[in-house]
Formats: C-alpha cells, sequence, structure tokens
C-alpha cells in the first residue's frame, strides 16, 4: 500500500507511532540495502495489548529494539506517547524467555533492580525501601509469589522465575510491557497459567503490551489485535483484531470463535510461507 | 567406612601410601640418602634443622604474600579495565597473552640487575607468574552480560557503570576467588624460583644451598614445606571462595 506522505501530526490518538520504518543494524548492511524490518506502518492504541508472531529471524526482537528506543529507525520515525523517540525509553519494561534474574540476589531485591536505576526512583532509593519493597512484595503476591521474596532464584521453578522477572519488568510501572517470547522455555500448564497472571495484570494496570510469541492460541487469548510479520523482508504483512470479548477465560480456547481465528491466521501464515517458498526457489 | 568417608580421606590415605611405598623401596635396594632420601631421613633432617627450615620458610611466605598482594591490586585493576572497555581488551589483551607465554623465571636475572640480590626479585617473579589469571577471570566475569538483561538494564537508563557494579562485578566475584587459589600456588612457585638465583635467604635458596653441599634430606624437606604452604593457602581460600559466592555452586548445582 503506497502511503502518502502524511505528516507526522496525524496520529494524535496512537501511542506507539511507526511511520515507514526501517532499520539496517550497520552501515555496511545500509550500503548493501540488507534491513532486519523493513517498511513498518503501526499505530498501537493506549493501552493495548498487541501479539506479533512470525518465524524466527523475521525481525520480532528488532522492532522491539525499535519500540523502547535502543535502536534507532535507519530510515522513517517511532513516536511514542506522542514524542519522538530518541534513546532508550525508561516507560518501558522487558522480559525475555531467558529469566535471566541475578542469582546473587534474593527474588525481591531481584524485582527492585529497576528501582535502583532509574530515576526518579533511584535518587529516593535509600530513603522509600520500605515503601518500595512493599510495591515489590505487592507485585510478587498478585503473581502468586507472596512471601516468596526472600528466596533465591535458583531456588524457584521455572515458572516462578518468570513470574519474577515479570514483576521486575513491572516494578517501576511503566507504560509499556515488551514480552519477547516469555512464555517459549515453560510447559503447558505453566504457560497457561501464566496467560492468565498476565491477562489479570493487564485488565488491573492497562498498560501497553507487545507480546512476541510462537505461539498462535497464545496470541489469540491475549491480544487485541495480532501481527504477523514475514520473513526476508521482514514486514509486517497481516492484522487481525481479536473480536473476544473480556475477560477471556481458558475455556475460551475451546470455543468455535477461538479455534476458528486460530486456524484463519494458520492459513495465512501457511499461505504466506508457501509464497515465500516459491520466491525462494 | 562408608563410600563418601572413603572419598574424603582417599588424599590422605594415598600420601600414606606413597611414603610407606617410597620407604620400602628405599630400604630394600638400599638406596644411598645422597641419591634419594628415604621418608624417614627426611623427616630426621627436617627436625635436626627445624630453626633454620623454619626462618626460610617464613621469608618465602612473607615475599609471596607480599608478591601475591600485588598481583591482586595489579590483576584486578587490569582486569576491571579490559573486561569493561572493548577497546582496552582488543589492545591489551593479545600483549597480556604474549606476555603470559614467556618463561617468568628468565626475568630473574634482568630484576637482580634492577633491584639486586634479596625481596626485589622475589616479589616482583611472585607477582609477575600470578596476576596473569586473576586479571582474565576478572575481565571473564565481567565481560560475559547476556544481551537480554543488557537490554532489561540499558533501557532503565543504566550508565555501564551501574551494569558494572550491579551485574558485572559481583558476577566475576566467583571468577575470582577461582583465580585466587590458582594464583597463590604459582605465586609460590615464583618466589621460590627467584630465591634459587637471586637471595641470600628463603626455601629457593636452603634448596640450592643444601643441594649443593648434597644434603639431600635437607633438600627434600624444602620442597616439603613450600608445598605445605601452597597447599595450605590454596585450602583457604578454596574455603572462601565456598563461604563468599555459594550462589554461584548452588545455581548450577540446580541446572535448570
Ligand atoms: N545485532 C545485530 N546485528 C546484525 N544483524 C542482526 C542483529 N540482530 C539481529 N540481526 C538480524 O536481523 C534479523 C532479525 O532478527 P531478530 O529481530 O532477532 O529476529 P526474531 O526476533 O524475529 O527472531 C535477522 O536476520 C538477524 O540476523
Ligand atoms: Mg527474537
Amino acid at each position: 500500500m503506497p502511503v502518502a506522505s502524511a505528516p507526522a501530526a496525524a496520529s494524535d490518538d496512537a501511542f506507539v507511532d511507526f511511520e515507514n520504518v526501517w532499520l539496517a543494524y550497520n552501515d555496511e548492511l545500509l550500503a548493501s540495502n540488507t534491513f532486519a524490518v523493513e517498511d513498518i506502518n503501526l499505530k498501537i492504541k493506549q493501552g493495548e495489548f498487541i501479539a506479533i508472531v512470525g518465524p524466527s529471524g523475521c525481525g520480532k526482537s528488532t522492532f522491539m529494539k525499535l519500540t523502547t528506543g535502543l535502536k534507532m529507525p535507519s530510515k522513517g520515525t517511532v513516536h511514542i506517547d506522542g514524542q519522538p523517540v530518541t534513546g532508550p525509553l525508561k516507560i518501558s519494561g522487558m522480559a525475555f524467555q531467558a529469566p535471566s534474574l541475578l542469582p546473587w540476589r534474593s527474588t525481591l531485591d531481584n524485582v527492585l533492580l529497576p528501582l535502583e536505576i532509574v530515576e526518579p526512583f533511584r535518587s529516593q532509593f535509600k530513603d522509600r525501601r520500605k515503601e518500595f519493597e512493599e510495591r515489590a512484595n505487592n507485585l510478587l503476591t498478585s503473581v502468586g509469589l507472596g512471601g516468596l521474596g526472600s528466596k533465591f532464584p535458583w531456588e524457584l521453578s521455572g515458572g516462578m522465575q518468570q513470574r519474577a522477572s515479570i514483576c521486575r519488568a513491572l516494578i517501576h510501572e511503566p507504560k509499556m510491557l515488551l514480552l519477547d517470547e516469555p512464555f517459549a522455555a515453560l510447559d503447558a500448564f505453566t504457560r497457561e497459567e501464566l496467560w492468565c497472571i498476565l491477562r489479570d495484570l493487564w485488565e488491573a494496570q492497562r498498560f501497553n503490551v507487545i507480546l512476541v510469541t510462537h505461539d498462535l492460541r497464545e496470541s489469540v487469548f491475549l491480544a487485541d489485535t495480532v501481527y504477523c510479520m514475514s520473513r526476508s523482508p521482514g514486514r509486517f504483512v497481516v492484522k487481525r483484531d481479536i473480536p473476544i470479548p473480556r475477560t477471556r477465560d481458558l475455556e475460551v480456547t475451546y470455543s468455535r470463535e477461538f479455534t476458528d481465528i486460530v486456524h484463519e491466521l494458520r492459513g495465512r501464515i501457511g499461505a504466506m510461507r508457501k509464497a515465500g517458498m516459491d520466491l525462494v526457489q | 567406612m562408608n563410600k563418601k568417608q572413603l572419598e574424603r580421606w582417599s588424599p590422605a590415605l594415598l600420601l600414606l601410601a606413597i611414603i610407606v611405598i617410597w620407604e620400602v623401596i628405599i630400604r630394600v635396594f638400599g638406596v644411598s640418602e645422597f641419591i634419594f632420601p628415604s621418608p624417614s631421613r627426611i623427616w630426621e633432617q627436617t627436625m635436626q634443622h627445624k630453626a633454620i627450615i623454619l626462618s626460610h620458610a617464613w621469608r618465602t611466605f612473607w615475599v609471596t604474600m607480599a608478591g601475591f598482594g600485588i598481583a591482586i591490586v595489579v590483576g584486578v585493576l587490569l582486569g576491571f579495565l579490559i573486561g569493561s572497555s572493548r577497546l582496552a581488551y582488543a589492545a591489551v589483551y593479545p600483549l597480556m597473552t604474549a606476555f603470559n607465554a614467556l618463561p617468568k623465571a628468565a626475568f630473574v636475572p634482568i630484576l637482580v640487575v634492577w633491584f639486586g640480590i634479596g625481596v626485589g626479585p622475589a616479589v616482583l617473579t611472585a607477582f609477575l607468574i600470578s596476576f596473569f589469571p586473576i586479571m582474565v577471570n576478572i575481565a571473564t566475569g565481567l565481560a560475559t552480560l547476556e544481551p537480554e538483561l543488557e537490554d532489561v538494564l540499558r533501557v532503565l537508563g543504566a550508565k555501564r557503570w551501574d551494569v558494572l557494579t550491579k551485574v558485572g562485578l559481583p558476577r566475576s566475584m566467583p571468577y575470582f576467588f577461582g583465580s585466587l587459589k590458582v594464583s597463590i600456588t604459582l605465586a609460590f612457585v615464583g618466589t621460590t624460583v627467584s630465591e634459587m638465583t637471586a637471595s641470600n635467604e628463603g626455601i629457593g635458596y636452603l634448596l640450592i644451598s643444601a643441594g649443593s653441599s648434597m644434603q639431600m634430606g635437607l633438600a627434600f624437606s624444602g620442597l616439603l614445606v613450600v608445598g605445605a604452604m601452597a597447599m595450605a593457602m590454596y585450602e583457604l581460600f578454596s574455603y572462601i571462595e565456598k563461604h563468599t559466592t555459594g550462589w554461584a555452586h548452588r545455581s548450577t548445582q540446580r541446572g535448570g
């Protein structure tokens, strides 16, 4: 779709706004016109929960880096909350497939880590420590880790570590939560448990969520909008609104409506892959 | 005696067995004391020259600790430098590796020219031989940061310094303590080697003078004493390692 050269001001209600964003990881790649992601145009509303699915290497993590300001686009602009992105955005919290908790810190101290780094909490950390600890404990309780703050990460199961990692991402009350395949390493039961925990956190606080996943059921269960990316070029090729009403219960995943959407997405990704293969041959 | 106890006592038992076999062989074949003294003879000589051995041992000990102390300071600083800056790593590391390949004993004559016979060359040889493992281990601990964790911190506006102090240094502590126990044994090697040619005191000197006067028992007790000191220090640092960075052992024990 040809995008008319619309002025940047057009995007009033979008919280995340990508306009013709291209990224090459370095100058060499730029010179040879090799982009990790191409021509991203995307508007995400305030408080929206989106999911991104796509094959590995298609640029999902790259998209996360652009959204958080860890990478600057080679072409195009990214606006977050009306402001152009110029550097790392501390209104975001991130969690990944590996919980990457620090083993020498207790779970509570791990969750508190961002407050030791990000302003304004950083300079208040010593004085308000009690208050911050209480906040961290409340957060831990809300994900089912009440009373486990003094445990060390290695004393927790994989699912519990991932919950703590999500708490760490949320402790500074970010406006945007970025999750890069956070549940990929967990077993099916634990994963569904964590879906519900994430759903409840989001429904309570309504921050923006960008969830990268390989699991179509996960994306449909959790997100308001599912985007599919294609590989080489890394582009957003499908946008699908998920009209299933909230609050969604796990039961919904067995409903006709749910499975139809999952099937539809699978079909579209399959068609896209086939087209890609034809192109290669 | 169950299996676990057996395992625990196995080094002592093996040592005992070696001593017994050694003693037996020497006696059965009637090997001359001037070629290879028996354990009982070494023990006799050790007792006989107790005072002398002790004073030489003390000298070797403090000289080694001085060199080792310098090695810790320099090793930590250099390790911190090259672990926290890619440029410094690229510049320093290849040179350090080349330096490490040089036999440190070869420095002794040069050090003698600069500092004369005595403490100077011994301390410096101990230092030169033992700082490398400390440096490398600190640098490794600092440099291995998972990319995800780096993103988590960088997005919060963490400065390099934050990442170093909150993640890098604590992470490198097990590596650091691990390197200390290796380094301390190297430091004893350095001191002894240097004392053999560039000192009138210390176990190295004792070894040379005992050898040249054919007092083989005394020479062997010199070896015994350095070995005992090095091993005691090794055990000490290994104890400190276990009790300061327990998380490193426990978190790997679980293994997922
Ligand atoms: N630091 C980097 N330098 C150069 N190329 C990179 C870098 N990170 C990722 N890429 C490339 O960008 C593309 C997208 O990668 P990524 O965003 O990690 O994919 P995904 O997260 O979807 O698996 C891949 O082709 C990958 O090789
Ligand atoms: Mg990825």
